[in-house]
């Protein structure tokens, strides 16, 4: 039997969504900033900011509204506190993409450093992610959600990579450590986009098959 | 991109929902700014059985086309008030109200009390279909009120409008009470809906049923809602808050605390009240 | 110290169960013997001219109870005219209206009445319905045996209006039915069964009367046309042949008894089926 709130439901998965997509084009928008010194893309990600964080309530008061009123059950239950984490992960990928945009503005001003190599490799990990993240949702994927899971791995090399070429530019040539910082910076928050698109593959994982994989060192008996 | 990207209409409820106005004036509390026409109008009600004050002086709105759910401990009021609506508590010795209660702005105590009971139906606690055939049953009210012709059309119409149709139409002469309980209980919703009210009171409907029946009955009024005004006493408050649009909550006798029902479930602004729905009673 | 108790429990037992079963077999077996004797006795005499000649005079063989079976009728039709409304209204009364003190009288009295013995009343109909007119007449039978339908209907009707529960009123009236439509359309006819079974109980238990008609249809060896005349009854004429002197006289006794007790018979059982097909497993 069809009960008229699963049409509430629906809709906040399509909320949640809407949101994975503003915070999608945010990075990506954020990194090739940085990598072709766009401004205007910089810019961009700045203004986008307020709509991103209005959504993250939005979806909390629907949230709070679909369990308050319908206490629900089972899967209808994971899936509200799947999304309630979702929210939050979702946001600070926004905000880790405003930080980018700043660092952006920041390394115009500058020549180049270096020719970027890793930096693209690593946006393009850490953007499939949050992009794997929120299609394993949409079609309740948990094999991609694991696949997600695996490449943090690879993205925290990365930025341990990243971070030794460029600690090493900056031993060598003083001039360059206001550009190399900012890029550090960047390469911090890329690996923390990833972390977040991990949470976001865990809490799938959760809703889909109720199993917190979220750290697997605990022994859980 | 990833795949789904439609951005739904959300922007004007984020607006509302950032900027909580609680209006009550005029009209009936609510937070979309924007009035509610009133079906039932009460104000400074107080009723007596005999020398013993069962409802004090109670105001409440109740809007048109919502449903509005009064909950609250046993022998708080809510029944007794539900049943000066349709001056059903003058079924009792001893039992009068002070006070106005208005319905479209008359007062039921000058209104017939037939013509009345014909525009505010009730539903009982237990189900309680005549021990006559599901036809007669439903054609009772049609019958006593004199409508004449057109008596199977209008039988067969309540029956869809309690989802009961499918079930039964087979059997119409069936007697009522061989129906199941979650069936009767239908059976006496379309019964009051045959003559078309444009209240229905509802009290404790579904305390003598079981769970998926109780789902079928609340989705039944969620879709009676466009066409009909709908008060209920339930003293479940999960269902209070599944399935209405406006909570009432009384404690002995009086009024304490009225607002919408997703507002007065996640922040009520009586201690009271919150102690009463989070089982912290008593 | 035990096991003597055990010994002295289950003995108690199987001697109780013997006494209630015994007893049971007694009521039963009171029926039956008193049918025995009436078929035996009084079969013999049953035939065609039984149902349809009347008397022949004193000495003569042969002859009916045709004038008695008709009076009987007659007299129990007017009972039940006279009786059953009021009974049934007066109920209606106690059940549905009614303050505390008056239904309380009311009660009471009707409770009396009952009680009060049927000669009695067979008396007070005579000092009535008699003594005015300073003759006899069907109309007085008829008068004493409806006094006494009175109260058996009365209370019977009361109590199955009463057992109709309140949750059913209240639904007709919350339709926006008026006190007595709820009652005539809805109560009446739940408690239809029940009610009917009480009146025909009544019919049946006033069809054996013989004291009351003493005195007021007294007996009548032709037919009784009308209402004015005094008309013979079964059961003035089985006490008027059984004390006479006549064995042919006393074989027609038996058999106005065995026709009386069938009458009786086929009442009871015939409600029983009527009221358990047509009751409320079937609705109204």
């Amino acid at each position: 039997m069809e009960r008229h709130w699963e049409h509430d439901l629906e809709e906040l998965k399509q909320r949640l969504l809407w949101m994975g997509s503003l915070a999608e084009r945010a990075v990506h928008q954020a990194v090739h900033a940085v990598l072709d010194a766009e401004e205007p893309l910089a810019e961009a990600v700045l203004n986008e900011e307020d709509a991103i964080n209005e959504i993250q309530i939005e979806i909390d008061e629907r949230v709070q509204r679909l369990l308050a009123l319908q206490a629900p059950m089972a899967a209808d239950l994971r899936f509200l506190l799947a999304v309630s984490r979702i929210n939050g992960d979702l946001e600070r990928i926004g905000d880790q993409a405003v930080n980018i945009a700043q660092s952006a503005m920041r390394v115009m001003r500058h020549p180049q450093v270096k020719p970027y190599v890793d930096l693209p490799r690593m946006s393009e990990l850490a953007e499939g992610m949050v992009r794997d993240s929120l299609n394993a949702l949409v079609r309740g994927d948990q094999d991609l959600a694991q696949s997600v899971m695996q490449r943090d791995d690879q993205v925290d090399r990365l930025r341990d990579q990243l971070f030794r070429e460029l600690l090493t530019y900056m031993m060598e040539n003083s001039a360059v450590v206001f550009a190399a910082f900012e890029l550090i910076l960047v390469a911090k928050n890329l690996e923390r986009i990833g972390d977040h698109a991990t949470n976001i593959a865990e809490d799938v994982i959760y809703f889909v098959a109720g199993r917190d994989v979220r750290h697997p060192a605990l022994d859980r008996r | 991109m990833s795949e789904m990207a439609s951005p739904s209409p959300g922007k004007e409820q984020v607006a509302a929902k950032l900027t909580p106005k609680v209006r009550t004036e005029g009209g009936v509390p609510n937070t979309s700014g924007k009035e509610t026409p009133v079906r039932f109008n009460i104000s400074g009600l107080n009723v007596f059985y005999g020398t013993k004050q069962a409802v004090f002086d109670l105001h409440l709105k109740i809007p048109v086309n919502k449903v509005t759910a009064l909950i609250g401990p046993s022998g708080c009021g809510k029944s007794t008030f539900l049943r000066t609506l349709n001056r059903m508590n003058e079924t009792i010795r001893n039992a009068r109200f002070e006070g106005a209660i208005l319905l479209d702005d008359q007062d039921i105590t000058k209104m017939d009390v037939v013509g009345l009971r014909r525009r505010v139906g009730m539903v009982f606690q237990r189900p309680n279909p005549f021990p006559k055939s599901i036809y007669e049953n439903v054609a009772y009210g049609l019958r006593i009120n004199g409508y004449k012709g057109r008596l199977s059309e209008l039988v067969e119409q309540s029956l869809r409008r309690a989802a009961l149709w499918d079930e039964v139409k087979d059997y119409l002469h069936k007697s009522a009470l061989a129906l199941s309980g979650g069936q009767q209980q239908r059976l006496c919703i379309a019964r009051a809906l045959a003559v078309d009210p444009e209240v229905l009171l509802l009290d404790e409907p579904c305390s003598a049923l079981d769970p998926v029946t109780t789902a079928k009955i609340e989705e039944l009024m969620f879709q009676l809602r466009d066409s009909c005004t709908m008060a209920i006493v339930t003293h479940n408050m999960q269902q209070a808050a599944r399935a209405s649009d406006y909570t009432a909550f009384m404690l002995d006798g009086k009024l304490i605390e009225h607002n919408e029902t997703s507002r007065l479930f996640t922040t009520p602004s009586d201690p009271r009240t919150e102690a009463y729905i989070t089982g912290r009673f008593g | 110290m035990k096991r003597a108790a055990l010994i002295w429990r289950k003995s108690l037992n199987v001697i109780m169960l013997t006494l209630t079963g015994v007893s049971a077999l007694v009521v039963v077996s009171v029926l039956f013997l008193i049918l025995g004797y009436l078929l035996w006795n009084g079969g013999k005499s049953l035939n065609w001219a039984f149902f349809t000649e009347l008397p022949k005079p004193v000495g003569e063989a042969g002859g009916g109870m045709a004038n008695a079976i008709v009076g009987s009728l007659k007299l129990l039709g007017l009972a039940a005219a006279i009786g059953l409304p009021i009974g049934l209204l007066a109920g209606v009364y106690l059940a549905e209206f009614g303050g505390k003190t008056f239904s309380f009288i009311v009660r009471y009295t009707t409770d009396i009445l009952n009680g009060v013995p049927s000669i009695v009343i067979g008396i007070f109909a005579a000092a009535v319905a008699v003594l005015p007119f300073k003759h006899f007449s069907t109309a007085a039978g008829g008068f004493a045996l409806g006094i006494m339908v009175i109260p058996i209907t009365v209370r019977g009707t009361e109590e199955f209006l009463r057992a109709v529960p309140v949750s059913l009123r209240e639904g007709a009236m919350a339709l926006g039915a008026s006190r007595w439509r709820t009652i005539a359309t809805v109560v009446l006819p739940a408690a239809r069964g029940g009610i009917i079974t009480g009146m025909l109980l009544a019919l049946a238990r006033v069809a054996g009367e013989t004291a009351p008609l003493l005195f007021t249809a007294f007996n009548n060896r032709y037919w009784s046309p009308g209402w004015g005349q005094p008309t013979a009854s079964l059961t003035v004429v089985i006490y008027t042949y059984a004390t006479s002197a006549y064995d042919d006289w006393h074989r027609q006794a038996w058999a106005a008894g065995l026709v009386l007790l069938g009458l009786v018979l086929v009442a009871n059982v015939g409600t029983r089926l009527a009221v358990s097909r047509g009751g409320a497993a079937r609705g109204v």
